[in-house]
């Protein structure tokens, strides 16, 4: 697998003797930290309720408020797993061939050939294919908004991968300020923004801000498919989100991001700042420099990995990979219920 | 405040006092998601707001299922947009005729504390945390005076009131500055079929009206002022007076 949020991992922590990253799912409240302070240049664990000591007051911290949807649909002999948000009854999303989660994706049998015009169930939900991409497809339910949103509810599961058997209720893969349903995996980075925490960071005189964006799959098993992961997302940036960013930078807080997907967001907006909805397009890497965001809480991703590819563009090489290592080392979790580093 | 363009979510929507919110908010210009157990009763009463002009979605669901409850949250977020106002009012009284507590069986005590209690807990623990970011939004709770009398005959439910407008004084001690109000209100006396379920004999021309009532909980919810968070609110009474709990705003 490629992609962090279902990485099995420990084959890919090398280096000094270091133990395995383990996949078990870590209470929200226990939930521990690699902190990356690139100033000081020093590497720390510590645990996730100490966040507000770690910022500073004046600081802003930028959430993505976009609930997970029950994005996997069973049809007949295929699975549809939803790729962004459901606007005006369409369905967007990749076709799988028989199985289901428990099967790792890129060992999923291949799903049969759509083609446009054909109709298809899933549940109770009747639909019509109107686009086909390959495992690309895009559907139109035959049903009104309340009846579509109450059978997607009914017959949807959370995405979810194999290296974690047990199917996962909507409770296990929502943030405590999940809003609107747009996102097709769960903006895990959020998980342990307990109230504890939330609070916490209110009575430390750090600012919070929200923006939606709809966070697509993060793996199709399909490489071809896998290699232009993450595609354009939609995401709304409100108008309060802006000016408390301009709030921030005017008394000298640095705008910390929960998520590469509130990165990816804030990046593609950025310089210009405008409210509303647009499409992210832009890809992180090493060689990009934010414009905007001064810090990042992700999960935790080995070398190799497309999102520790992604936090080069936050931190050098070395200082990411001495991160994961101490993380192995003192045996924390590496997946979207795990456990998280900070980098400021 | 002005509650016109406003998400609202209100539970036991389709009939006696819910629907009657549903039906204030909506003419308010509030976008309502109604939500009730049987989904023909709810239909028809969605129909019956858009009919007249009004904005208002269908979910039908039971408050009491803990799976339920995210289902609600996300159906109502997709469809009405981001929740300003979440109004507790499904409610039940357990077996009926009324029986004594003592004669209560612990299984129908346990499931009047389900539905009357624990879900809204749970709604309010997913809607609460959206509404804390945005520094606005309000949530009540339907209460009753069998809240604070010891009625024989009304103790599971009496119970769950009491247990319930504690669960809105906690949760408005913890909410303090987020811009998130919590309000318990008792509506009074009403003509609705949990009243006639409970007092089969009732006169029911000495009762309020459904609609009477939704009018002064919506002037509530628009009058920050005069319905602070904390606050234990008696309909019948508004605006003439505001009950404070203990330490309320």
């Amino acid at each position: 697998m490629k992609f962090y949020r279902h990485a099995p991992a420990p084959a890919r922590v090398t280096g000094r003797g270091t133990t395995a990253l383990r996949a078990d799912e870590v209470s929200r409240h226990r939930v521990r930290l690699v902190a990356i302070d690139r100033r000081a240049d020093r590497v720390e664990l510590t645990s996730f309720a100490r966040l507000p000591e770690l910022l500073a007051p004046g600081d802003l911290v930028v959430v993505n408020d976009a609930a997970t949807l029950p994005g996997s649909l069973r049809g007949d002999g295929f699975e549809l797993r939803l790729s962004g948000p459901v606007q005006a009854s369409r369905l967007v999303g990749v076709v799988f061939g028989p199985g289901d989660h428990r099967t790792r994706t890129e060992d999923r049998p291949p799903p049969r050939t759509f083609v446009v015009g054909e109709r298809v169930r899933l549940g109770a939900l009747a639909c019509e294919v109107v686009a086909v991409q390959g495992r690309r497809v895009e559907l139109v339910a035959r049903a009104q908004e309340d009846e579509l949103w109450q059978a997607l509810y009914a017959h949807g599961r959370p995405v979810q991968y194999a290296h974690r058997l047990e199917p996962l209720p909507l409770w296990s893969v929502q943030t405590a300020y999940a809003a609107r349903p747009w996102a097709a995996e769960m903006p895990s980075a959020g998980r342990a923004l307990t109230w504890e925490v939330l609070l916490g960071l209110r009575r430390a005189g750090i600012a919070l801000a929200r923006l939606t964006h709809a966070a697509g799959l993060s793996s199709t098993g399909d490489d071809e498919l896998d290699r232009a992961l993450p595609w354009p997302e939609r995401y709304e940036l409100p108008r309060a989100t802006i000016e408390a960013i301009a709030a921030a930078r005017a008394r000298g807080g640095r705008v910390i991001a929960i998520g590469t997907t509130v990165v990816r967001a804030l990046e593609s907006a950025a310089p210009e700042l405008h409210a509303g909805a647009g499409i992210a397009r832009l890809r992180l890497d090493a060689a990009y420099s934010p414009r905007l965001v001064d810090g990042v809480v992700s999960g935790l991703h080995s070398p190799g990995e497309s999102h520790f590819e992604l936090l080069r563009a936050f931190a050098p090489r070395d200082r990411l990979v001495h991160a994961i290592e101490l993380a192995a080392a003192h045996g924390l979790s590496a997946h979207e219920l795990g456990d998280a580093c900070l980098i400021l | 405040m002005t509650i016109e363009h406003d998400g609202a979510l209100v539970t036991g929507a389709s009939r006696g006092l819910g629907l009657a919110l549903s039906e204030a908010l909506a003419a308010r210009g509030a976008r309502v998601a109604m939500v009730a157990r049987d989904p023909e009763p709810l239909a028809d009463a969605v129909a019956r707001i858009r009919a007249g002009g009004g904005i208002a979605h269908a979910i039908a669901a039971d408050i009491s299922d803990k799976h339920a409850v995210h289902r609600i949250a996300g159906q109502a977020h997709a469809l009405v947009g981001d929740i300003a106002i979440a109004i507790h009012n499904a409610s039940t009284l357990g077996p009926v005729p009324l029986r004594l507590l003592l004669d209560t069986e612990c299984e129908d005590l346990a499931a009047v504390l389900e539905t009357n209690l624990i879900g809204p807990f749970r709604l309010t623990k997913i809607l609460a945390g959206a509404m804390a970011l945005r520094g606005a939004g309000t949530i009540v709770h339907v209460s009753s005076d069998a809240a604070v009398e010891a009625y024989p005959r009304w103790g599971a439910y009496g119970v769950s009131k009491a247990a319930q407008d504690h669960l809105a004084r906690v949760l408005a001690a913890e909410l303090d500055g987020t811009g998130v109000r919590v309000l318990a209100v008792d509506p009074g006396e009403m003509d609705t079929r949990m009243h006639a379920d409970a007092v089969p004999d009732a006169d029911r021309a000495a009762l309020q009206r459904p609609a009477d009532v939704a009018a002064r909980i919506v002037a509530m919810i628009e009058d920050a002022a005069r319905a602070p968070s904390g606050a234990r609110l008696i309909a019948p009474r508004w605006p003439r007076a505001v009950e404070l709990s203990e330490g309320g705003a």
